[in-house]
């Protein structure tokens, strides 16, 4: 993961402003992922999640940074995870627009950054108590554990939403065990690359993914394509492994942005 | 004496509490219901510190052969004090203990009771024994000193459905599911009183983190045709009229179903499913967003599974 934080940065130094969440690993993240890049806190990047963690395992967040002009890159992080960074998205011809579901491993801030074509990254997000619970919190330790026998299955579906251009609302979901490496002696396994491209090939967004991201990733994005209009899915997990999908956005009239 | 693993924890979260978090004790106030049957009424919130994970009702029965307890809270503490208030009030001993089911509000408390008087549905005791550690431990986390000596301690009485009584005094064993793999009710033949356990919720919303959504309303039906007087819920006021929070609880799992079913139809994501907008009906339902956000957590996952379809291709 530090590599994978290495490789992020730009360069080492920059000044940050002060961080309104009061992280202890501010600094640190700040320094590897912005580097020198000009850094804002900006509330026009929403993440937002539910009120608590009911499944730490499996942490809904979206970040809807539609507001803002000109995003390029999108990344989904929670501080004081093992592996900080979840998702690191370009929405090369797509809306602002991230969800899918984290790991958490214990209290942390959670945070969209997005960069804007003039280098500089507007930043948002909350903290999340991953203490959890209610009535029955669920157990502590409940795997799925039939990943094995479902490994390439995805399911999803794409359905038109309304806008000023013309976009669709895209949901994938993964089987994939997304083992992170740092439970018993189980290795890393995860997907950690994923493309959306039109019937042309064109690419419409990618992502790099890392094992932070939930067991059986589900994933959200807002492309720009239009009802009837085809959307190849390509990705590849740390085994090389490679993931195929295709799917026709729905002929219906648009749902609400 | 055995050290545990759990008195270690405790005992070591207890150090780094004090002094600034001396121990609370827990206000325990029945109230009678109908002849010889009082209600203890939960906190209607979330189990949080504030509360000592006490949100779950319990009911205290007076027969001729000593005191029937139903449901006996989330702790030692708890099980102890409630065991006191109880003997004081009918001035018998606590002879029996059902437990409704598996949930650690409802049943940890048995820790302070002889497991041999301790009855609950077999597939309560054998979810218990292949969950109960995790439910422990969540709730360690979430209470920590409250749960001080809380041991994991399995019912000692499978039961079945059928009748039990106390000196004359009849008890009438339903065995049912669908807020959990095994759910039991206890129709109190003398007052007609029905202790719903968790099948029932009374404006407080309910919760599903082992729900099967057409077996609960099997079991809602079942007991909405058991002739009935009022009617104590697991969580929530005393229903008088027996049926309105059969009602509201059933009116509120089918909203939830084809709420989040149109959800994923839609192409919600669970964030959006967790901010839906609640009916107004149920503005008298305490926790309800909370509530809301928890299902979504809990179903969401198997409704996509079945509602989205396969798109993955070969190469
Ligand atoms: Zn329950």
């Amino acid at each position: 993961m530090t590599l994978a934080l290495l490789a992020l940065a730009a360069g080492a130094g920059a000044s940050t402003p002060a961080d309104p969440l009061e992280s202890p690993m501010w600094e640190a993240h700040a320094k590897l992922l912005f580097g020198n890049d000009p850094v804002r806190f900006d509330p026009r990047v929403k993440v937002d999640f539910p009120q608590i963690a009911e499944n730490q395992r499996s942490f809904p967040v979206a970040i809807d940074a539609r507001a803002i002009p000109g995003v390029r890159r999108i990344v989904l992080m929670a501080d004081l995870n093992p592996i900080p960074i979840a998702v690191d998205y370009r929405p090369t011809d797509s809306e602002a627009y991230l969800a899918t579901r984290i790991k958490l491993d214990q209290r942390t801030p959670v945070r969209g950054a997005v960069q804007l074509a003039s280098g500089e990254w507007l930043v948002s997000g909350g903290w999340i108590d991953a203490a959890g619970g209610g009535c029955s919190t669920p157990p502590v330790s409940r795997v799925k554990g039939d990943w094995a026998d479902h490994l390439g299955e995805i399911r999803g579906e794409a359905w038109p939403v309304a806008g000023p251009v013309d976009a669709s609302r895209l949901r994938l979901n993964f089987r994939h065990p997304m083992d992170t490496g740092l439970v018993d002696a189980i290795p890393t396994y995860h997907l950690e690359r994923l493309t959306v491209s039109d019937a042309a090939g064109r690419e419409l967004g990618r992502m790099e993914i890392w094992a932070s991201v939930a067991e059986d990733p589900a994933i959200t994005l807002i492309p720009h394509a239009a009802a009837g209009d085809m959307l190849a899915v390509d990705a590849r997990d740390t085994n090389g492994r490679d993931y195929h999908a295709a799917l026709a956005v729905a002929r219906q009239s648009p749902l609400p942005r | 004496m055995m050290l545990t693993r759990r008195r270690l924890i405790a005992g070591s979260m207890a150090l780094a509490a004090m002094p600034a978090q001396a121990r609370r004790s827990y206000a325990i106030a029945p109230v009678p219901v109908a002849d010889g049957i009082w209600m203890i009424h939960g906190a209607d919130a979330p189990i949080e510190p504030a509360n000592g994970g006490a949100i779950a009702n319990i009911a205290i029965i007076a027969t001729p052969a000593g005191t029937v307890l139903c449901d006996c809270g989330p702790s030692l503490a708890y099980g102890q004090a409630l065991r006191k208030v109880a003997e004081g009030l009918t001035g018998q001993p606590v002879v029996r203990v059902y437990v409704t089911h598996l949930h650690p509000d409802h049943g940890m408390g048995i820790a302070a009771f002889d497991p041999r008087i301790v009855a609950a549905l077999p597939g309560t005791i054998e979810a218990l024994a292949r969950e109960g550690r995790g439910y422990s431990d969540a709730m360690y986390r979430l209470l920590n000193d409250w749960m001080r000596g809380t041991e994991l301690v399995l019912p000692g009485r499978p039961i079945a459905a059928g009748r039990e009584e106390f000196g004359g005094r009849g008890l009438r064993l339903l065995a049912l599911s669908g807020h959990s793999g095994a759910d039991l009710a206890l129709l109190d033949e003398r007052s007609g009183v029905l202790i719903g356990g968790d099948l029932v919720f009374h404006d407080r919303a309910p919760s599903t983190p082992t729900a099967d959504l057409p077996g609960w309303r099997a079991s809602l039906d079942r007991l909405a045709r058991e002739p009935h007087g009022g009617l104590i819920p697991g969580h929530g006021p005393f229903d008088p009229s027996g049926r309105a929070a059969i009602a509201q609880t059933r009116d509120w799992i089918d909203w939830l179903d084809e709420a989040l079913t149109q959800a994923v139809q839609s192409g919600l994501d669970m964030v959006e499913a967790g901010e839906l907008p609640i009916p107004a009906r149920f503005s008298t339902m305490a926790a309800a967003r909370y509530e809301l956000q928890r299902s979504v957590s809990h179903l969401y996952p198997g409704l996509e599974a079945r509602l989205l379809p396969r798109i993955d291709r070969p190469g």
